[in-house]
């Protein structure tokens, strides 16, 4: 009988009022119940890699900017750290600072917007709200310091585009200083609320061995017992120049990754203030200036707030990258829902969904093609174009 | 006079008039608690004039007179008792037993809103359906039992206008233990009933995208709309009749209010609980808080 028994399948997606982005999960449900899930992601191709290779090595810093709006420095830092690594260009220690103020400023919105989504997942609209509010002083922060809210065009090969005087980093640390309670309150908050407790806590657990097996990365990983962060592990920028600690927590739920990236928040208060502090100090050049990229290919990789994003740039000199290839931490997050969503129920399920903070616009650098089916060439579809045209000509003119 | 009871005052206009407030008291609390400003005043009339000038549009494969009737049956269930509580309030006009047919009448929405999931032919729809009657399920015992203490208490009085009348005589009914403890346990029903959060479960918006309203449109979808708005407001004023001896000056109004913004304040600082925490949560430690009530009022407490 239980064989049987009908399985129903709810749909997560294209259009979801859960996630903003195009994506689609077919749950499959016995009651409430989820006993299976298909991940379909590729409703968001627009062929990044490929213009990359009609750009210049600096216009491309722009087009990866435009990989994502909300962690949008982490795609140029990630190339320029690969373009650096192909020339093997030394950039000077202020930028070096610089560069870090500005990744973790990154972080901190990101996290912000996350845990603010996370409230309005679970209904709560109050903290949605009061996140956002949260965040808001530092996209002004980022407006006042780096020129924009979001998409500051701060990172450039060989170094930064703008430099930080001495009061704006007062500026800065002023407004770290206030964020600090705030941070504390939410913790606070959640860590007492037991209905928020009730809520997160099992739900979507990934357990270590999964997490390894899936090689998630970033907070989703940091939560299920995996010390990985490219900050530390591999130090890049002033990463190794500033002391701080990695979070980590063992549990795997929705409940711990809300913690470590609360967390993470902190630590990065902390990153900001030493940099700040330093760049009083530590006067200069904020960039080298460079003359051409030689042949060659190099990798470069930035602790995203998502996880770690690599890129891979090859040269064959000349002034546009030959090859250029992005891998963004949603593409191995997104996958463990796989196991992270099977067994819980269907509000645990888009829970935990939302929970790796999945970036589509980040990760769908491929579409897959079907090739038994027919391939159509960009002639194909022209033709198919006019024909539909003189098509409905005809119509038009019959229906007079 | 019928006509006049039924659709000017106390019925459908003055009904919809005092929703229209409290959908818009409502939404202003929660904007203010969340750094927003909020609409106007009139901001709820609009939404409703505009959904009964939108399109209604029909699932296939659903049955329609089911779908299209639900809504109506849950909008006139609920001026009927909007209908029986003001009159019984405000003339001291009802008739024995008129408590049981509000508690009945109270019930129908929510059937509307199982008819009308069920009969969209959606998954979604019916996952709603089937998470609401799991709700009604799970609230309506310790609502009965929370209603027995006002019985016990009142000495088996089973008119609205009795209740009042006695709480004039010998105290609001709050103000005992027993009495606090149904008014508690009423309030966490009411907030189920109404589908507030963390009760909202079986609409749920960000999971199955609103459940049993996913396939209504138009003036089918206003009406249920307007049923949410008119529960939100007669809820709470049930709980003043019932708890706080009713509204009879100024005083009983500024209750009312206070009661609706506690409503809405619960509803803003709570996620969204699983529907098997609800089950758990009203079975266990409400109907237990219920039934000690209803101890209490035996004792006399």
């Amino acid at each position: 009988m239980s064989e049987n028994k009908k399985i129903t399948e709810i749909p997560i997606g294209p259009y979801h009022p859960l996630q903003e982005e195009p994506e689609f999960f077919r749950l499959k449900i016995d009651g409430e119940k989820v006993v299976g899930i298909e991940i379909e992601i590729g409703y968001n191709h627009r062929g990044i890699e490929k213009l990359s290779e009609s750009k210049s090595f600096d216009q491309a810093t722009f087009l990866v900017e435009r990989i994502c709006g909300i962690c949008s420095t982490s795609h140029p830092f990630a190339y320029v750290n690969a373009v650096e690594d192909l020339a093997a260009i030394r950039i000077p220690e202020r930028a070096k600072y610089i560069r870090t103020v500005v990744g973790e400023i990154e972080r901190i919105h990101s996290h912000l917007l996350w845990l603010g989504l996370a409230g309005h997942f679970i209904g709560y609209n109050t903290v949605w709200m009061w996140c956002w509010k949260y965040r808001e002083p530092l996209l002004e922060l980022c407006e006042r310091v780096f020129g924009n809210r979001n998409h500051y065009a701060m990172m450039k090969i060989g170094g930064v585009r703008r430099d930080i005087s001495d009061d704006q980093g007062d500026l800065i640390r002023k407004d770290m200083g206030d964020l600090v309670p705030k941070l504390d309150m939410l913790y606070n908050a959640i860590q007492d609320d037991p209905v928020i407790k009730a809520r997160l806590r099992i739900a979507g657990t990934l357990t270590k061995k999964d997490a390894r097996a899936y090689c998630v990365v970033g907070p989703t990983a940091r939560a299920s017992g995996i010390e990985i962060d490219v900050r530390k592990d591999d130090p890049y920028a002033a990463y190794g120049l500033v002391d701080w600690n990695v979070v980590v927590r063992e549990e795997g739920d929705v409940y711990a990754k809300t913690m470590v990236r609360i967390d993470e928040m902190k630590e990065s208060v902390k990153i900001i203030n030493q940099c700040v502090d330093r760049l009083k100090e530590v006067k200069g050049e904020i960039e080298t200036e460079i003359k051409e990229i030689p042949e060659g290919e190099g990798i470069g990789r930035h602790e995203a707030p998502r996880g770690e994003v690599f890129h891979y740039v090859r040269s064959r000199g000349g002034s546009v990258p030959y090859r250029h290839k992005v891998r963004a931490p949603s593409f191995m997050n997104v996958f463990s829902n796989e196991v992270a969503v099977v067994g819980g129920t269907i509000p645990d399920a888009a829970l935990t969904l939302a929970a790796v903070d999945p970036c589509y616009c980040c990760t769908e650098r491929m579409q897959a093609v079907d090739t038994d089916s027919k391939v159509y060439t960009s002639r194909d579809l022209i033709r198919m174009c006019q024909e539909k045209t003189y098509e409905l000509h005809r119509k038009m003119k019959g229906g007079k | 006079m019928i006509f006049v009871d039924y659709f000017i005052f106390p019925g459908i206009v003055f009904t919809m008039i005092v929703a229209f407030i409290v959908s818009w008291i409502d939404r202003k609390v929660t904007a203010l608690l969340q750094w927003r400003v909020g609409p106007p005043l009139l901001q709820p009339v609009y939404d409703f004039l505009k959904l009964m000038k939108k399109e209604t549009l029909i699932p296939k494969g659903g049955s329609v007179t089911v779908f299209l009737l639900s809504p109506v049956i849950s909008f006139s269930a609920l001026v009927l008792v909007s209908l029986i509580l003001v009159k019984t309030n405000l003339n001291g006009m009802g008739f024995v037993g008129d408590l049981f047919v509000v508690i009945y009448l109270l019930l129908l929405p929510s059937f509307a809103v199982i008819m009308g999931g069920a009969s969209s032919a959606n998954p979604l729809a019916s996952l709603g359906a089937s998470r609401e009657m799991k709700m009604v399920l799970s609230y309506e015992l310790p609502f009965i039992m929370s209603v027995c203490t006002i019985l016990i208490k009142t000495g088996g009085l089973i008119d609205i206008a009795g209740i009042i009348q006695y709480q004039q005589n010998n105290g609001v009914l709050i103000g005992s233990l027993s009495g606090f403890l149904a008014f508690f346990v009423t309030l966490l029903c009411f907030q189920s009933k109404m589908a507030q959060i963390p009760f909202d479960i079986p609409e749920a918006e960000q999971e199955i995208m609103g459940g049993t309203m996913i396939e209504y449109s138009g003036p089918p979808l206003g009406f249920f709309v307007a049923s949410r708005w008119i529960l939100m407001a007669l809820l709470p004023y049930l709980a003043v009749i019932l708890f706080m001896g009713g509204i009879g000056s100024y005083i009983g109004i500024l209750k009312y209010i206070l009661l609706v913004v506690v409503v809405i304040l619960i509803k803003n600082t709570n996620p969204r609980l699983r529907i098997n925490q609800t089950l758990r949560l009203f079975w266990g430690p409400v109907t237990l808080l219920a039934a000690l009530s209803v101890v209490l009022a035996m004792m006399g407490l």
